[in-house]
């Protein structure tokens, strides 16, 4: 369906092109960086599993024990496995509590040393990843098996209670009445945690804590749920914060379907260094791309923070940078979620038309991305009467321009977490629009030279604009300067920046080799 | 001038008394569920009862909508209401004050402090993300925010509020473990009685879900929040003790 809007073919390559050149000196610098988080995804590929009795993962207290000897920048596999081939052991997670009570020292190894270390080290990370292959395998077979969802969108519901064995009945429930899609928020503040908590966990703040555990349980779930309906019911995370690669590692060993995993929202809502960031992001795409994991990114959050209408190009430019980045990492266009919202001011004149516009113009943009259509949130005011008619709209927006996932929007979005009622509601508001305007994208052919197409045309004429600023400044910049949402975030600043390393000339690591020899 | 005391809810008709609820109860639609229903809204006051609808809800739930009229009075003068001491304003609002009578950046502080390690709270008053649908102090464009995190001793907060210029420092506290939080924050609040003289010295904010708001003098900070505060709620509190009742703190 390309072709509604009348882009200018010459100006969107011009925006793709851009988006690369801004792009490039980031993935220049990932390529040349470690961070802790990295390594540490690198050690639960090859088999390090569990944490200490006060709850800190094996592999932090290994990655602490390594960087105290020898650095970041060699990469931990090579000291590891040589540690481990002296000390005459085979369990890694063994040497790792050795490490942590002090009893093992750690040297960067050379010669025939280092050559035996890495192809240990290679074969053990090799093993992670072949599961991951087969988690992936697994998932084509039950999708084969049950099948998608009927209808596009797919419909994405959100669970959140703080208690895992609570989210599973509530999960389930969802899909009973038509989720295609649960998430299950993360507990408040994980993301700035820099370790992934450990086991199953019943108290979070706001939503539940992300642990490979938790990941388990609620896959094993909600497969129960795919049998009974007929359907393969998917499951959504968040591989964002400091502990990204982790994440993305973890929902690949454990079968997650989609991930949060945003370029940029880590640097802008959490002050997270950018370096960090765009390092962590880049392994954990790579990560994505072999699971067979769809990223769900946050261009969404940036309407909430500024204007909706003014600030709509911002949007477009961040999904041409995650596009970039994403297909850099190895991603395929089916894999890229790409996040954008309904959050103009419903009081504006034609804001509805002016939705429709910006929604059509992702579409048309990326049209082989399935696209995820974010709910109204800014201007739900209390009143549920009209949250409800706003999120019906929202709703007619999402299928009219066909989006790929939709995010189910709550009337008592800002007062109460959803109740069983409301999500009710919700999706009998869902049901309602896409069973009498299902096929409504088929008619719907915006009048040449209109509002709408003069408003997309608009949209991306800024957006190049912006790239174009941005080019002459590289993005590190940009993002110093508060280019995006309103946030300056130096490059020198912010959270995990001593978790951050420049590679040395030996830096070894198995899994990005084996995970770009694939792509 | 007549205030009219005694009022009842109102439908189309003064006096009719007429409401709408909604609720769910945790059993399957059929005759009884609709019964208990009604029985619900009669104990609510509502006499007589209409069940306008009813839908199960997956297996066990059905959710009702009712309208009746209630047989309760309200009764204007006997309405009591806790006033906030301070106007909530909103982001623009503060930003704008700030601008126009500090004429400079508001900065602000903020830390968890001893060995707490739950920046929950900190951080959803400071981040930009903020929390339930309010955006976090660092969105205010007047304020300059730096967020030190977790486990900062009292010497570095100080030290940092120095260094910042702090109009206000704000501690979070989530750890109550024998009265970790209580310690805590008065340890904190002599430091900084100690290190500058009372002119000069931040105001002190202290919020946690286990505080109790009535004790800010005890603990020597000039305000405490509680559990659900907004940042909006601190940011208002912000322009107010500093700005707008600027002359009543120093008095």
């Amino acid at each position: 369906m390309t072709g509604k809007l009348d882009l200018d073919p010459a100006l969107v390559a011009r925006a793709r092109e851009l988006a690369r050149r801004a792009g490039q000196p980031v993935v220049d610098l990932a390529r040349s960086h470690t961070t802790v988080s990295v390594e540490r995804a690198v050690l639960r590929l090859a088999g390090v599993t569990g944490a200490d009795p006060d709850g800190i993962p094996w592999v932090n207290r290994l990655v602490d024990a390594v960087v105290a000897d020898v650095g970041l920048g060699h990469g931990v596999a090579a000291p590891v496995f040589d540690a481990l081939a002296r000390e005459e052991i085979t369990d890694v997670t063994l040497l790792a509590q050795k490490a942590a009570a002090g009893s093992v020292r750690f040297t960067q190894p050379t010669g025939k040393a280092a050559t035996a270390a890495r192809r240990a080290a290679r074969k053990a990370v090799a093993a992670g990843v072949r599961q991951i292959d087969r988690r992936r395998a697994e998932r084509d077979r039950l999708v084969k098996r049950y099948g998608d969802p009927r209808q596009r969108p797919w419909i994405y519901l959100i669970v959140a209670t703080g208690d895992i064995y609570e989210d599973i009945p509530q999960a389930q429930a969802a899909a009973r009445a038509g989720a295609d899609v649960i998430a299950v928020i993360r507990s408040t503040g994980q993301s700035l945690l820099d370790y992934v908590p450990e086991g199953a966990t019943r108290e979070g703040f706001a939503g539940t804590y992300a642990t490979q555990e938790n990941f388990r349980l609620m896959r094993a779930a909600l497969d129960e749920s795919s049998r009974e309906l007929g359907r393969y019911v998917r499951l959504t995370n968040y591989a964002s914060g400091l502990c990204m690669p982790e994440m993305a590692t973890l929902a690949g060993l454990e079968r997650l379907d989609m991930m949060l995993n945003d370029s940029m929202y880590g640097i802008l809502f959490r002050d997270i260094n950018p370096i960090r960031t765009f390092v962590d992001q880049r392994f954990s795409r790579q990560v994505h791309a072999r699971a067979g994991i769809i990223i769900n990114t946050g261009e969404d959050n940036y309407l909430t923070t500024a204007d909706a209408v003014e600030e709509a190009h911002t949007v477009t430019v961040s999904q041409l940078l995650n596009e970039f980045f994403a297909h850099e990492a190895g991603l395929a266009d089916w894999q890229l979620g790409l996040g954008h919202a309904f959050e103009i001011n419903p009081d504006l004149p034609e804001s509805f038309r002016l939705e429709l516009a910006h929604a059509l113009l992702a579409r048309e943009l990326f049209p082989d991305a399935p696209l995820k259509w974010m709910p109204p949130t800014k201007h739900m005011t209390g009143d549920v009467f009209r949250g409800n008619l706003l999120d019906g709209f929202f709703n007619l927006v999402g299928t009219m321009t066909g989006q790929g996932i939709l995010l189910v929007g709550m009337m008592t979005e800002a007062v109460v977490t959803p109740w069983l009622s409301d999500r009710d509601i919700a999706l009998q508001n869902v049901r309602y629009v896409l069973g009498a305007a299902g096929g409504l994208h088929e008619d719907f052919v915006p009048a040449p030279g209109g509002f709408i197409q003069q408003r997309a045309n608009r949209v991306i004429g800024e957006a190049v604009e912006l790239l174009e600023r941005i080019g002459e400044q590289s993005l590190l910049t940009a993002i110093a300067e508060g280019t995006f949402g309103i946030m300056k975030r130096p490059a020198d600043r912010g959270k995990g920046l001593d978790g951050v390393a420049r590679h040395e000339a030996d830096y070894y690591n198995p899994a990005t080799d084996l995970l770009e020899r694939a792509a | 001038m007549t205030e009219k005391k005694i009022v009842r809810p109102y439908g189309d008709t003064t006096g009719d008394g007429m409401v709408q609820v909604s609720f769910t109860l945790p059993v399957p639609h059929d005759k009884r569920a609709e019964g208990a229903a009604v029985q619900l809204a009669a104990k609510m006051g509502i006499d007589p009862a209409m069940l306008v609808h009813a839908k199960q809800m997956g297996d066990g739930y059905t959710f009702f909508v009712v309208y009746g009229r209630v047989n309760h009075l309200v009764d204007l003068s006997a309405v009591q209401v806790v006033e906030r001491d301070f106007p909530l304003l909103s982001a623009k609002e503060v930003n704008a004050l700030v601008k126009q009578r500090l004429r400079r950046k508001l900065s602000v502080v903020g830390a968890c402090i001893g060995t707490d390690a739950h920046t929950v709270g900190i951080d959803a008053i400071l981040n930009v993300k903020g929390i339930a649908g309010e955006k976090g102090l660092e969105y205010y464009r007047e304020l300059k925010v730096t967020n030190l995190g977790a486990q900062v001793s009292v010497p570095e907060l100080v030290e940092a509020a120095r260094v910042e210029k702090a109009d206000a420092v704000l501690v979070s506290q989530v750890v109550t473990q024998r009265d970790a939080h209580l310690h805590n924050t008065r340890e904190m609040s002599a430091a900084f009685r100690e290190a500058m003289p009372a002119g000069k010295r931040p105001l002190l904010i202290v919020g946690g879900p286990r505080f109790d708001e009535t004790m800010a003098e005890e603990l020597g900070v000039d305000r405490i929040f509680g559990r659900g505060t907004t940042p909006g709620e601190v940011a208002s509190y912000l322009a107010y003790a500093l700005i707008t009742n600027r002359k009543a703190r120093a008095a």
